[in-house]
């Protein structure tokens, strides 16, 4: 009753094939859509930008990236937290070396170079799959992380051996930086997610998301069915290092403003990604949002709860968490596999029918 | 003979001994591989558990203090006493046959069947459970664990090849813990082909390796074997756990040895036994001498951190199936 598709009917091919079938849907992204543009900026402050939205929207680019990967095709990949670093160090050196030009521009190219590495990284997957390209990925993330310790070129041979983002303006408000307003921060975030997300979705419904599930569900019969093994890989490689890359060069320049890159991109970073598409959903652009909303919200309500609720000490929180964490990405692997994602569908099912199930 | 070239050589020992731990950990990920098809990410974190637990029995903390302290207000850490070694071993043990029933009967028993990749993210889970469940046990703070292991360098070993060098070598720097870590891996490692060799128990483990449903069907129990090799891989995890513990402390790092182990095996191949060894031994003295003659003099140094999967993966561009490894065979 509330959700229905009765009286949906479609009369040509273009709207047969549109993103959302159904009028609800479309509703509902459109309302989405407003209250995350016109609404949320005007609201916003400080303590829900820098602890919630915008490492959200950030996740979720870093998560749609894996998703292409691992969801779509198949390929598991531990090195997220080493191509965000790449993303982050590309972004920094074009900031610092082109300060002229605009930063969009700059995260774009950082999202580039990432693809470049990326599909250099994803060379191996020809020839190995499965836990051993995981493994194989994991080379990426430690060489990636030492490599921006070692080489003092990437970060301008500061003393500190960090980075840290110039102010950079867009349209006369600065988005990086400390003086940086909260509003500024999600707004240029929720663009690239926006932008990232349609991007996305639209590729894995076309050929080449279709040739990246092939390979997934079994790459030998995708094989003998024409599909170019080579080019499948190594598209999804780059594509999926690509969004890491945006959203590595976000998380830095605009999130965190200064990196230390073995604590901000190390092999942590890689589990947490990969945990959100498992939560969220494997091979689902919707599943890649739910599971980085879940894992953001997860630290900050377990925070609430244990500390300030129950008043417990915070170590014990972050032991708590780290149960919690473990024990549901066993229980999603085993009661759901396709994540939050799933369990939407499930439900937006029984909203059909409901309340007359019968 | 140069005291550049004997310093080589100390390089090389070194790097085989620390080859031998990395074997040992690699070792329960065979057994657990071999016996289940899974791949057992948690087998670090086992090896930082029970060296937790061992360290928390020996100097009689209160499981779970820190958690029943908060909600009841109390003030328990230590009941007390000291545990003798052996018992505490006998009791870690215990714990990790719990441990190991527990797994299979709550998480892999409903995964049986699914695509590996599927299990291996499980046991990522399972990792960082296990890593949650350990510090809420005893606690995250780091432990020093002294269960009478020698330490320091040998001054036996340092004055008996003194003399090899010139005036400026002053002999090998050889750690007794490595060289008692040797022993026991290979005692380990006798103690385990014998067992598969020569019991029962043994020889249903590697039917089951061999053809699951085969072995089904002469009446072995899959369950109680995937328990059996659950309890064999914590037996490994302690005894790791123990000689890394005894080196460096037991704390979070402990964990990140499971993932050196990785290339190891890689190199080896999953299902060898003898690979594991081997694959260690290369990797220790591989990632010793490179650091030793390119990563310290031209690279920064550090190059320890990388140098081990970067092999690996080269490797496996022209080896898929590892040194040892059983060919892998693709069906359609």
């Amino acid at each position: 009753m509330l959700y229905r598709e009765a009286g949906d009917f479609k009369t040509t091919y273009v709207a047969d094939n549109q993103t959302f079938p159904l009028k609800l849907d479309r509703i509902g992204f459109w309302v989405t859509m407003a209250v995350a543009w016109l609404v949320i900026p005007f609201v916003i402050n400080d303590y829900w930008a820098s602890s919630l939205l915008v490492p959200f929207l950030i996740y979720a680019i870093a998560a749609i990236g894996l998703n292409i990967l691992t969801g779509y095709c198949g390929q598991v990949s531990l090195g997220t937290g080493g191509f965000m670093a790449v993303g982050a160090y590309a972004c920094y050196k074009l900031m610092t070396s082109f300060p002229d030009v605009n930063i969009m521009i700059h995260i774009v190219l950082a999202g580039g170079i990432t693809a470049m590495v990326g599909a250099a990284f994803g060379l191996p997957s020809l020839r190995i799959k499965g836990f051993y390209l995981a493994v194989a990925t994991l080379a990426a993330q430690f060489f990636l992380v030492w490599l921006f310790n070692k080489v003092s070129w990437f970060y301008n041979y500061s003393a500190s051996g960090q980075i840290s983002a110039p102010e950079r303006l867009v349209a006369g408000v600065a988005v990086t930086g400390p003086s940086t307003p909260a509003w500024a921060q999600y707004l240029i975030c929720l663009f690239f997610v926006t932008v990232c997300a349609i991007i996305a979705r639209n590729l894995t419904r076309g050929t080449l998301g279709r040739s990246w599930m092939a390979i997934r569900d079994m790459d030998i019969a995708a094989e003998i069915i024409g599909v170019n093994p080579l080019k499948a890989k190594l598209t999804a490689f780059a594509v999926s290092s690509f969004f890491v890359g945006i959203a590595g060069a976000l998380f830095f320049a605009v999130y965190l403003g200064a990196v230390e890159v073995g604590e901000a991109f190390g092999i942590q970073k890689s589990f947490l990604v990969l945990f959100m598409i498992i939560i969220g959903g494997l091979g689902s652009i919707f599943g890649s949002f739910a599971g980085a909303a879940f894992l953001v919200l997860l630290p900050v309500a377990l925070k609430w709860i244990g500390v300030d609720v129950m008043g417990w000490p915070t170590d014990l929180v972050a032991h708590f968490q780290l149960v919690i964490v473990g024990a549901l990405i066993m229980f999603f692997l085993i009661k759901e596999p396709h994540g939050l994602a799933q369990l939407w569908r499930l439900a937006k099912e029984k909203l059909r029918l409901w309340p007359f199930p019968h | 003979m140069s005291a550049d070239f004997l310093y080589g050589i100390e390089v090389v020992i070194n790097g085989l001994m620390a080859g031998v731990l990395y074997a040992l950990v690699a070792l329960g990920f065979v057994l657990i591989y071999k016996a289940s098809g899974i791949f057992n990410y948690a087998q670090g974190v086992m090896a930082l558990f029970s060296a937790l637990t061992l360290a928390g029995i020996m100097s009689g903390q209160v499981p779970f203090a820190h958690l029943i302290n908060a909600i009841f207000g109390t003030d328990i850490h230590y009941f007390g006493w000291n545990v003798p070694v052996l018992a505490a071993i006998i009791l870690t043990l215990i714990v990790m046959v719990i441990f190991a029933w527990c797994v299979q009967r709550f998480v892999f028993r409903h995964l049986v069947g699914q695509e590996p990749i599927i299990l291996f993210m499980a046991t990522i889970g399972l990792a960082y459970f296990l890593e949650g469940v350990g510090d809420l046990m005893w606690g995250s703070d780091i432990k020093t664990l002294n269960v009478g292991l020698p330490q320091g360098g040998s001054r036996f070993v340092e004055d008996a090849t003194a003399g090899l060098g010139g005036d400026d070598f002053f002999g090998f720097f050889i750690d007794k813990l490595d060289m008692v870590a040797t022993v026991v891996a290979i005692i380990l490692v006798a103690g385990l082909i014998a067992f598969s060799q020569y019991t029962k128990q043994g020889r249903a483990m590697r039917a089951v390796a061999d053809d699951h449903q085969a072995a089904l069907s002469v009446g072995i129990s899959l369950n109680f074997i995937w328990v059996l090799v659950w309890s064999l891989a914590g037996l490994v995890a302690l005894v790791a756990g123990i000689m890394w513990g005894a080196k460096s402390g037991v704390q979070f790092s402990l964990s990140l040895i499971a993932l050196k182990a990785l290339p190891v095996l890689m190199l080896g191949g999953f299902t060898s036994i003898p690979g594991a060894i081997v694959g260690g031994l290369i990797i220790g003295v591989g990632e010793k001498l490179f650091e030793y003659l390119i990563g310290a003099p031209y690279l920064g140094g550090a190059t320890e951190n990388w140098f081990a999967y970067v092999l690996a993966l080269l490797f496996l561009v022209f080896r898929p199936q590892g040194l040892f490894g059983e060919r892998i065979i693709e069906r359609v």
